[in-house]
């Protein structure tokens, strides 16, 4: 526990002090979502109509952005070789680059969205599925995102590479999450797609970090 | 702005009685660290073969041999980062790779690059490399900075210390988490003749407590008690070192 709160710690600082990288997944989200209304018109039943799944479709785009970051830096500087040879199963420390991942960028997006979906005239009785789908969803993004990110360690164009191997596994959050929202807003209840985001969560917890794991031990070979 | 001078400091660290670190160890008989026909393949060439060594508690290990030869190599072997081709690697008779986790709590491993992150300062980045070792002795971390001539230096974000300074801070790992296994990786580069004294000292210091060290160095050691020295120029791979004719990218 204390080697996990000392990742999560350094992470948070880390992020404070060069705090670009999240920074600019944030602005992507907030430029990608509104480009939406420029692109197809301004008619709010339109808008409306798409807002659940535009959100849902910028926030999967913009956690993409950091993922390279995720273990990048680390193998660039060589501590990555210290990281692995971590005295504590290495599980832990990738599920701490995770949570400290979700708290950089995760975070922030799930807190941005609705104002998003307001601009989008998304229906006021689905704010609140937005962002419990939002909190089960994003801590998927990044815990699938750092499998990629340990597969395309020492790769080139590794930033263009995890994208391409990480969003279609994260179809399966997007559908739900979308369905959430739409289901609220037409007024009927957003629980059973929660609870099916909620499972992907409870399955990614252990399965991410061990395949991240598995691969990281690999890339520092 | 403090100068360094780690040779000052040296004595008052000597002057305590060497912390052991494990009291079973010290009959001097035992093999604790060894490997038996070790053999490394980088890319499909053979780098080294056959490379057997023994070490007890308070040994050390200088690798040498030019270029190419392994030294890096079969020090990542040793961390337990990569596995032989052929042989094996134990500590007190158990394969290392049996038990990852306990093999890296003894050992510190300081390679090529220095791992320090540009945005902490020096006493933030050696505390949190301490606090992933799990070491509780927060005192220890002002002791390897002030031995390393850091203390001055520890609230500098490390951006703004030199290549030397950089390397003392990796250097300073080893004496902020105890282990008793030190993997060195030419840890004399960048570092000044002070700064070298200084490692010199923590290495004679940390054998009088038991601990061994193998390092890999160009540069001549200056240690107290004698080392033994492996040079893997002998265990170079007869035919070229090829495993097959030439080096191919894999699945070409």
């Amino acid at each position: 526990m204390k080697g996990f709160m000392a990742i999560i710690r350094r992470e948070l600082k880390l992020a404070l002090r060069q705090g670009s990288d999240a920074a600019i997944a944030l602005m992507f989200f907030v430029v990608v979502v509104a480009l939406f209304p420029l692109g197809v018109g301004p008619e709010p039943g339109v808008l409306e109509r798409i807002s659940g799944g535009v959100v849902w479709i910028g926030a999967l785009l913009a956690a993409m952005l950091s993922l390279d970051r995720l273990f990048q830096s680390e193998y660039e500087d060589g501590s990555l070789d210290l990281l692995v040879m971590a005295p504590w199963p290495l599980e832990l420390m990738v599920l701490a680059k995770c949570l400290s991942h979700w708290l950089v960028t995760g975070l922030p997006i799930m807190l941005i969205s609705p104002l998003l979906g307001l601009l989008l005239h998304m229906d006021s009785g689905a704010y609140a599925a937005l962002l419990a789908a939002m909190a089960l969803g994003t801590p998927v993004l990044s815990l699938i995102g750092a499998v990629g990110a340990s597969l395309v360690l020492g790769a080139r164009r590794a930033g263009v590479l995890v994208s391409l191997l990480v969003l279609p596994l994260t179809v399966p959050v997007l559908i739900f999450g979308v369905a959430a929202v739409e289901a609220a807003a037409i007024g009927q209840s957003p629980y059973p797609h929660l609870l099916l985001l909620g499972a992907l969560l409870l399955a990614a917890i252990p399965l991410c970090p061990w395949a991240a794991a598995a691969a990281l031990r690999q890339a520092a070979a | 702005m403090q100068p360094i001078r780690p040779s000052t400091r040296r004595h008052t660290l000597d002057a305590g009685a060497p912390a052991r670190y494990w009291s079973g160890m010290g009959n001097g008989n035992d093999v604790i660290f060894g490997g038996e026909t070790v053999g490394c393949v980088r890319g499909a060439r053979r780098v080294f073969d056959g490379v057997s060594f023994e070490l007890n508690s308070g040994d050390a290990l200088v690798l040498v041999g030019p270029n190419g030869s392994g030294k890096s190599s079969l020090l990542r072997l040793m961390a337990g980062l990569a596995a032989p081709a052929g042989g094996a690697i134990r500590w007190d008779g158990a394969d290392i790779s049996e038990d990852r986790q306990a093999h890296a709590a003894r050992t510190h491993y300081v390679g090529h690059a220095t791992g320090t992150k540009p945005a902490l300062t020096a006493s933030e980045d050696l505390a949190f490399w301490s606090a992933f070792r799990l070491s509780e002795d927060t005192a220890a971390e002002d002791r390897a900075l002030d031995h390393f001539g850091l203390s001055g230096r520890a609230r500098f974000p490390v951006r703004f210390l030199s290549s030397g300074q950089k390397r003392r801070l990796a250097l300073a790992r080893l004496l902020a988490a105890p282990a008793l296994l030190w993997l060195l990786d030419e840890p004399t580069v960048g570092l000044d003749s002070q700064g070298q004294r200084a490692l010199e000292a923590a290495i004679d210091r940390h054998r009088a407590g038991g601990g061994i060290v193998v390092l890999a160095s160009h540069v001549a050691v200056d240690l107290e008690a004698a080392a033994r020295e492996l040079d893997l120029a002998d265990f170079r791979p007869t035919g070229g070192g090829h495993a097959d004719t030439d080096w191919r990218e894999p699945g070409s």
